[in-house]
């Protein structure tokens, strides 16, 4: 029988309602549980919302996302996990998620799809410029202070600690003094 | 969070204040039920009637923005009925310093201390008495009357619970039901903690309501043990580590200070950041900040150059210059920068005065917005009503993996940094973010190598080893296993310390270790010791609790030094090394040497070491003379609130903010409405389960926009019948900044308080929208179409451009709104 989960909830309703408390789901449960995450592999992560940082296991199989569940052995969430926490399966599985870089030219009314070689040459071309043309060496009292003024960076909070480390180490590299995230917001 | 989330189950009364955990950090709340059922009491006071409240045993309601003036009540009741941990508050806090007798408070000084001139304080009488080798003087007794006990005495005095009452609109009775049940916990032995979020720190004295709390915490004795310490719930996976790595222009990795023009030098640098004291047992743990600076710039730039040169590469602002959110917005509106990385960040949602950050986007030259989904601040230029062919800005949206498509760490609110591994590819051409990043700084070295620009050795000469590298020496992937090697630190020669060997090219065991003479490098001191010749720590599951108290010290690790209680020295009687609390012991001192928790700042017992060791003179401060608004926590009015005046003193606002309205850009988008009729209700911006921040991430998930799909304004039901709203109609919220439509919800959880005389209501909204999700746009050829579409924009296109003093974070929980029906 195939039956979808949305629909065999419905039918395990109908049975317990039918049949009060008569009727055991286990064997039932027993034989659906097993079948989601079969010979799938599994990986430990730490969710993306809360700074709670609960433990979720990710099962893949053939390069998929399948199931995502909270990890029963992290000693903060216990395998609980919130709602937000619980639909971390839909950032993977879903059909909206960004997957090609995208351009807005100046005036333009809209997105046009482009390459990362062209998108990133570019953005190092218009990082160059506005560095160059704002870069300051000396203040007005003669004070080396190396900095770029015309380039300012915010973000983020999501990154992970050593992209954090080689991202303001990029930026202060580039002489931004104007650096800023969500901690302070 | 000084403590952590298991600990909270330790807790002999937890106060939820400023936050709403239940809701907003679900599984948190797992452990306060833990320490609920063992008896500790669970206080919520909040404006509204939370998820919180409904599990708590106390309720009390205050006015938003009134949290100085409840918790200051708080202080005067300790001090009244003698309710202070008398031991621990003379060990090991300030309240027995003598202060300057010019010192003024606001009581005595129109509701100001002593110093302001204009919106700064000059800070010279905010000091101690000291003897003739610059010691500080004491009292003991705690007797004298410039002492900071008498003086804490003295300035909370005037905050009684009739003048409290009255401002914060809780009712008298209330206040001291709270006060009561709290104080219980400064018996010695009892541990009171609080968890604060958003709600505390967003106002224009949020320092400040963390600053009371943490005097009461000190006058408790609860700080640094099992149960106790200040909590902030952090909003962000790794909003703790991106603070701590210093996406911040204050700040460098590791809370070094960013250089000002003035310290053209490192030592000069040095000489001004490194704190000296004349007390005599205090260690001064910031006494080695040069070493964690010189590893620190051996981090960026190896031995490529000297610690001098490397110095001088690094940007210094102007002495004094803000460069924070709101000033860094406010520069953009003015057109004073040409490009933009909003990198993982919808600022066109998040920030205040929303409409001003998305006017300022449109002044850009250039802007790099990368992202998981399409978003408001990548797409701003194509707002419904907005003409593009007018936006010159030139944008770039970059897709980047999400957080199961790559590898690396995060560090949650209690400090544990976890490393997460990668399950799956990204979806089409998206790239890790540090692949990016990598890839744009590769780029942007081989044009200053190739045409040269000011200042290129400053980008051409740092180190980027972060992965396998092909044949022209460019690393083809990032590897996080690298940077997380750097971040902790290595031995660049052999190093031999106290009689020990260190190879050059191992990782530095512990920051201890770190050198200011160029032999060592780590990217984060504070991170030293969490990747060492055993292995990367982060990515440890022992999960056992040896300690018996939740501190998990075999699972991931913990900065500093895997310490998961810091102040924890404070946990134990200065004399015997015995801890305070029998049943919960942190830290104990076995005759030898200390068991427990990674011991924090204590020497033997006896030795009178304060340890408090990242504070010069060791002590906790109760009186805090490093603020830019006060040493002691006073009340002031949000920018915008419904009453005319102060009622414990002539100064109305917090005199030290900086203002946008009166010098700013004279359009709306900065306006003040206080006190004004046509904006009569408190609003507060707040959060719900469902969703995350702007939406950003839970607005593409049709899951969780099908359980919370569109804005809505929460409303009282007796201000409802005054307006005639019914449940679930739309209405229009709006500020003097702007509005946004939403749906009524109309609930018995707003109730209308009484306000120096007057009734007040009160209404919340939050903050998750954006147009991007909703079906009241245009959809193109190409664009992503939500499964489950989201109705209404953001709640800070209503939100005040200001922020604190000392933070600069936007005063989102206290401004003034009104409601009305659609279309009137």
């Amino acid at each position: 029988m195939n039956v979808s989960r949305r629909g065999f909830l419905k039918i395990s309703g109908a049975v317990l309602a039918s049949s009060g408390l008569g009727v055991s789901l286990k064997p039932v449960s027993a034989y659906a549980e097993p079948l989601k995450i079969a010979y799938a592999k599994e990986t430990t992560t730490i969710c993306p919302y809360c700074s709670v940082g609960c433990g979720i296991i990710v099962s893949t199989r053939g390069g998929k996302v399948i199931n995502t569940e909270g990890d029963p052995d992290h000693p903060i969430n216990r395998g609980a996990l919130c709602s937000k926490g619980g639909s971390v399966y839909q950032m993977s599985v879903n059909k909206n998620r960004l997957d090609k870089p995208l351009y807005r030219a100046p005036y333009s009314t809209e997105w046009k799809e482009v390459s990362w070689d062209w998108a990133l040459d570019k953005i190092a071309d218009n990082v160059k410029k506005s560095r160059d043309e704002s870069f300051v060496e000396r203040n007005g009292r003669g004070q080396v202070v190396n900095r770029t003024e015309g380039v300012a960076s915010i973000g983020s909070a999501a990154l992970d600690n050593e992209e954090l480390f080689i991202y303001q180490k990029f930026l202060r590299g580039l002489g931004l003094v104007y650096i800023e995230h969500q901690a302070r917001i | 969070m000084t403590n952590h989330w298991n600990d909270i189950e330790n807790s002999d009364c937890v106060l939820a204040m400023g936050s709403n955990p239940a809701s907003n950090h679900p599984i948190s709340f797992k452990y306060v039920t833990k320490a609920m059922e063992k008896g500790a009491p669970l206080i919520s006071v909040d404006p509204r009637f939370t998820q919180t409240s409904a599990r708590a045993d106390i309720y009390a309601p205050l006015r938003s923005g009134t949290d100085i003036a409840f918790l200051g009540g708080m202080i005067k009741y300790i001090l009244d009925n003698n309710l202070i941990h008398e031991k621990y508050v003379k060990a090991y806090t300030n309240a027995s310093f003598l202060v300057n007798p010019d010192f003024k408070m606001p009581g005595e000084n129109n509701g100001v201390f002593s110093g302001l001139v204009e919106n700064k304080y000059d800070k010279s009488t905010w000091s101690y008495q000291t003897d003739a080798d610059g010691v500080i003087l004491k009292d003991p007794t705690l007797s004298d009357p410039n002492c900071v006990y008498r003086l804490l005495k003295k300035h909370y005095e005037r905050y009684t619970p009739g003048v409290v009452s009255n401002i914060t609109g809780t009712p008298k009775d209330k206040l001291i039901v709270v006060y009561e049940a709290y104080t219980k916990t400064g018996k010695p032995g009892k541990a009171g903690t609080i968890m604060y979020a958003m709600g505390w720190t967003q106002h224009t004295v949020g320092v400040q309501n963390i600053r009371t709390m943490s005097i009461i915490q000190l006058l408790l004795g609860n700080m640094g043990v099992a149960g106790g310490g200040v909590n902030a719930l952090r909003g962000e996976s790794n909003v703790q580590g991106s603070t701590d790595m210093a996406l911040l222009f204050h700040i460098l990795p590791g809370y070094l200070k960013t250089p000002v023009a003035s310290w053209q030098t490192l030592e000069e640098y040095n000489r001004k950041n490194t704190p000296a004291t004349n007390e005599p047992k205090s260690l001064n743990w910031w006494k080695n900040y040069s070493k964690y600076m010189a590893s620190l710039l051996r981090a960026h730039y190896g031995k490529n150059v000297t610690l001098e040169e490397a110095y001088r590469y690094l940007p210094k602002r102007e002495d004094g210059q803000d460069c924070s959110w709101l000033t860094l917005f406010d520069n953009m509106y003015k057109g004073k920068f040409s490009g933009l990385f909003a990198w993982g960040m919808n600022p066109a949602c998040s920030g205040a005065s929303s409409h001003k950050v998305r006017q300022a986007l449109a002044q850009l030259d250039w802007m790099v917005n990368v992202n998981v989904y399409d978003n408001e601040t990548g797409s701003f230029w194509r707002e419904p009503g907005l003409d593009p062919s007018k936006i010159k800005t030139e944008v770039f949206m970059l897709p980047c993996s999400a957080f199961m498509e790559k590898e690396g760490s995060i560090t949650n609110s209690g400090r544990w940094m976890q490393w997460r591994y990668k399950a799956v590819d990204s979806p089409g051409v998206a790239m890790p973010d540090g692949d990016i990043m990598t890839e744009l700084f590769c780029r942007l070295k081989e044009r200053y190598e190739k045409n040269g620009g000011p200042l290129a050795d400053a980008i051409t000469r740092l180190t980027w080893d972060y992965g396998v590298k092909d044949g022209a020496g460019r690393v083809r992937h990032f590897d996080p296993d690298y940077v997380a090697r750097e971040v902790n630190g290595y031995f660049l020669e052999d190093k031999v310390i106290g009689g020990v060997l260190y190879k050059k090219g191992t990782l530095v065991p512990s920051f201890g270790l770190l050198q200011d003479d160029g032999s060592t490098s780590s990217g984060n001191w504070l991170y030293c010791n969490s990747y060492t010749e055993k292995g990367n720590m982060a990515k440890r599951r022992g999960n056992e609790d040896r300690s018996f108290i939740g501190l998990y010290s075999d699972w991931a690790w913990c900065w500093p030094l895997n310490r998961r209680i810091i102040y924890n020295g404070a946990s134990v009687d200065p004399d015997t090394g015995m801890p305070w609390d029998k049943k919960n012991p942190v830290i104990r001192w076995d005759g030898a040497e200390w068991k427990g928790d990674v011991p924090d700042g204590v020497a033997a017992p006896g030795a009178g070491r304060p340890p408090f060791i990242m504070k010069p003179d060791g002590v906790a401060n109760i009186f805090g003379p490093g603020l830019a608004d006060g040493p002691f926590p006073e009340h002031y009015e949000p920018l915008e609130c419904p009453i005319e005046e102060n009622l414990l003193s002539p100064q109305f606002i917090n005199p030290t903010i900086v203002r946008w309205d009166e010098v700013g850009t004279g359009t709306s988008v900065d306006a003040r409405a206080t006190c004004d009729p046509r904006f009569p209700f408190v609003c507060s911006t707040y959060r719900v389960s469902e969703h995350w921040q702007t939406g950003v991430l839970t607005r593409w998930a049709p899951w969780l926009a099908e359980m919370q799909p569109e804005l809505f304004v929460e409303i009282g039901s007796e201000l409802a019948r005054l307006k005639g709203f019914k449940n679930g109609e739309h209405v229009m919220v709006k500020s003097v900044r702007g509005e946004v439509e939403a749906v009524a919800i109309v609930t018995d959880r707003y109730k209308p308080m009484k306000v120096a005389g007057m009734t007040v209501h009160q209404v919340g909204i939050p903050w998750h929208y954006g147009w991007v999700t909703t079906n009241m746009r245009k959809y193109v050829h190409g664009d992503k179409v939500p499964e489950v579409f989201t109705g209404g924009d953001s709640a800070n296109l209503l939100t005040p451009f200001i922020g604190d003093p000392n933070t600069g974070i936007p005063e989102s929980k206290a401004f003034m709104v009104n409601v009305e029906r659609k279309g009137v």
